[in-house]
């Protein structure tokens, strides 16, 4: 699915992103890509997406060479790849139906058919009630499941979440993990960036860590896994987040 | 049609914008119809006046038929004449009666015998004229020549004229609204311009991008176009009737529908392709 080979990414400034950096991630994954701010992460999702080049080596998604990948091949690569963005990159002046509905409506999909995958998208991640409404209307654990709704919108084979519980609480962060969690059992392989140490240890799935550019650790973390689907947890996470907001 | 629907609000959500770029669209088509209808007058006013006699030729009272049929046989001899008409006094009356038929206090005062008898020539070529003239100046028969080739040439001097003041003046407006309306789609390019790279993110092609744009621009051209042509159009059916008064007899006007209709279709052509070149101008550069 995804293959990046001694890939290099040297900035502008002379400052290095990546250096050496080779992995490679089989179909229906679900991988935590870790690390501090600022050791990678978000290069390697501009890269896989070919948002920039690699100074060095070759990136290989989905059997595209991206680095040798046409000018007029990008959008096709990029709506198969869907992303949520780190800032979410949400269009402020468009309700979060019209958001969901952007890379349909830029796929040229029918409006009927648009309309329907919409609708089935905002029951999967819980959004029925706001589609009608902007995106300033709505709180960041919602505004984190519209992004990860766009990025689903076109079903795609590859799902990468930069950050995708980067300011939220802990039970939040649950219910978002949990959720690219239940797509990546239907079969979308995730690659998740976080410096959630907590969520990384108790899911246990493969975690690539990466500091100042290069690839320190590649592995399962199984300290202590957590079913999340068990009762208790759920539970558990509804009391932590009560004793929270009676904190503030 | 999405790309109607968006370049529709754009429109609505930057009125001020809008409203400059179909005012200095609606100015370009004024001018060009203005100018069109100056240039396709003034040629059939032309044409009118070659077709007509160039040469008229009044007769004293006293000139004897005799006398007139040997002046017709000299102008054939030269080999220069296309045709001569005669005009009896008579027929000058009924032409004078054509022509002023609403005013009966002048038909009054007329009778046939003020009027003279005139020969109508027309030359084979039009340098010729000069000569059939002086020729009909040294003939005693004759009290007066009139010689259009000055009216023509004046007219000539002064259609083209107005078609390189109205070429002029089209080609700095075109030019004017290609710069005007390209300013305004890069304004709002670059209002958009984070829009535009969350969509490019998405998987949006650079022509998915420029639709709307290009879509806006072309939408201005066609508004502005129409509009132009409406005001020049309601401005010449208006003053219609004072124009066929004062070009008395030469078939200017009315103007047919048919042919301002056919005005309207290239105007329409003209205003596609100036809304493409600028918004193309504009998306051109910022799509990098």
């Amino acid at each position: 699915m995804i293959k990046l080979d001694r890939v290099s990414k040297k900035f502008g400034t002379g400052v290095f992103g990546l250096s050496d950096v080779s992995f490679s991630i089989e179909k229906g994954e679900f991988v935590f890509l870790v690390g501090s701010t600022g050791a990678g992460k978000t290069t390697i999702f501009r890269l896989l997406i070919r948002d920039i080049l690699p100074s060095e080596g070759s990136v290989v998604v989905n059997d595209w060479d991206v680095v040798t990948l046409p000018k007029n091949k990008i959008p096709l690569l990029r709506k198969k790849v869907g992303v949520v963005f780190q800032d979410l990159k949400l269009l402020l002046d468009r309700t979060i139906f019209e958001n969901i509905a952007l890379p349909l409506e830029v796929a040229g999909v029918k409006t009927e058919e648009a309309l329907k995958t919409v609708e089935d998208i905002l029951i999967q991640v819980g959004l029925t009630e706001h589609r009608d409404k902007f995106p300033i209307q709505l709180s960041g654990g919602e505004l984190q499941r519209v992004a990860i709704a766009r990025a689903l919108v076109l079903s795609p084979e590859l799902l990468l979440a930069d950050e995708p519980t980067g300011n939220l609480d802990a039970a939040t962060s649950w219910e978002i993990v949990k959720l690219l969690s239940d797509i990546n059992k239907k079969g979308t392989t995730v690659v998740m960036a976080t410096h959630n140490r907590d969520i990384v240890k108790s899911l246990g799935k493969r975690t690539i860590q990466i500091e100042k550019g290069k690839i320190v650790k590649d592995g399962k973390d199984k300290s202590s896994k957590i079913e999340l689907d068990s009762e208790k947890t759920k539970s558990s996470l509804v009391e932590e987040k009560k004793e929270e907001e009676k904190k503030k | 049609m999405s790309f109607a629907k968006t370049a529709w609000k754009n429109i609505r959500r930057s009125p001020y914008q809008a409203l400059a770029a179909i005012l200095i669209m609606t100015l370009t088509f004024l001018v060009i119809s203005f100018f069109t209808f100056l240039l396709v007058g003034s040629s059939k006013v032309i044409t009118y006046f070659e077709s007509k006699p160039q040469v008229t030729a009044f007769f004293k009272n006293e000139a004897k038929q005799a006398d007139i049929n040997t002046l017709e046989n000299q102008l054939h001899a030269t080999g220069k004449v296309a045709s001569i008409k005669f005009v009896s006094k008579d027929e000058a009356l009924k032409i004078y009666r054509e022509q002023n038929k609403n005013d009966p206090l002048l038909l009054d005062l007329v009778t046939a015998d003020v009027l003279p008898s005139s020969f109508e020539i027309s030359t084979i070529q039009i340098e010729d004229m000069g000569a059939i003239s002086n020729m009909l100046n040294k003939s005693s028969l004759v009290s007066d020549v009139i010689y259009q080739k000055d009216v023509v040439s004046t007219l000539s001097a002064w259609t083209s004229a107005i078609r390189k003041l109205g070429i002029g003046l089209i080609v700095l407006l075109s030019l004017v609204s290609i710069f005007i309306m390209a300013t305004i789609i890069s304004i709002k390019i670059s209002q958009k311009k984070e829009d535009i790279e969350i969509m490019k993110l998405i998987g949006a092609t650079n022509w998915y991008v420029r639709w709307p744009f290009l879509t806006e621009g072309i939408l201005y051209g066609i508004i502005g176009a129409v509009a132009g042509w409406l005001m020049a159009t309601a401005g010449l059916l208006y003053t219609t009737p004072f124009l066929e008064s004062f070009l008395k007899g030469i078939p200017v006007l009315p103007a047919s529908y048919v042919d301002l209709f056919i005005l309207l279709g290239l105007e329409l052509i003209f205003a596609v392709f100036l809304g493409f070149v600028s918004s193309f101008l504009a998306v051109l550069r910022y799509s990098k």
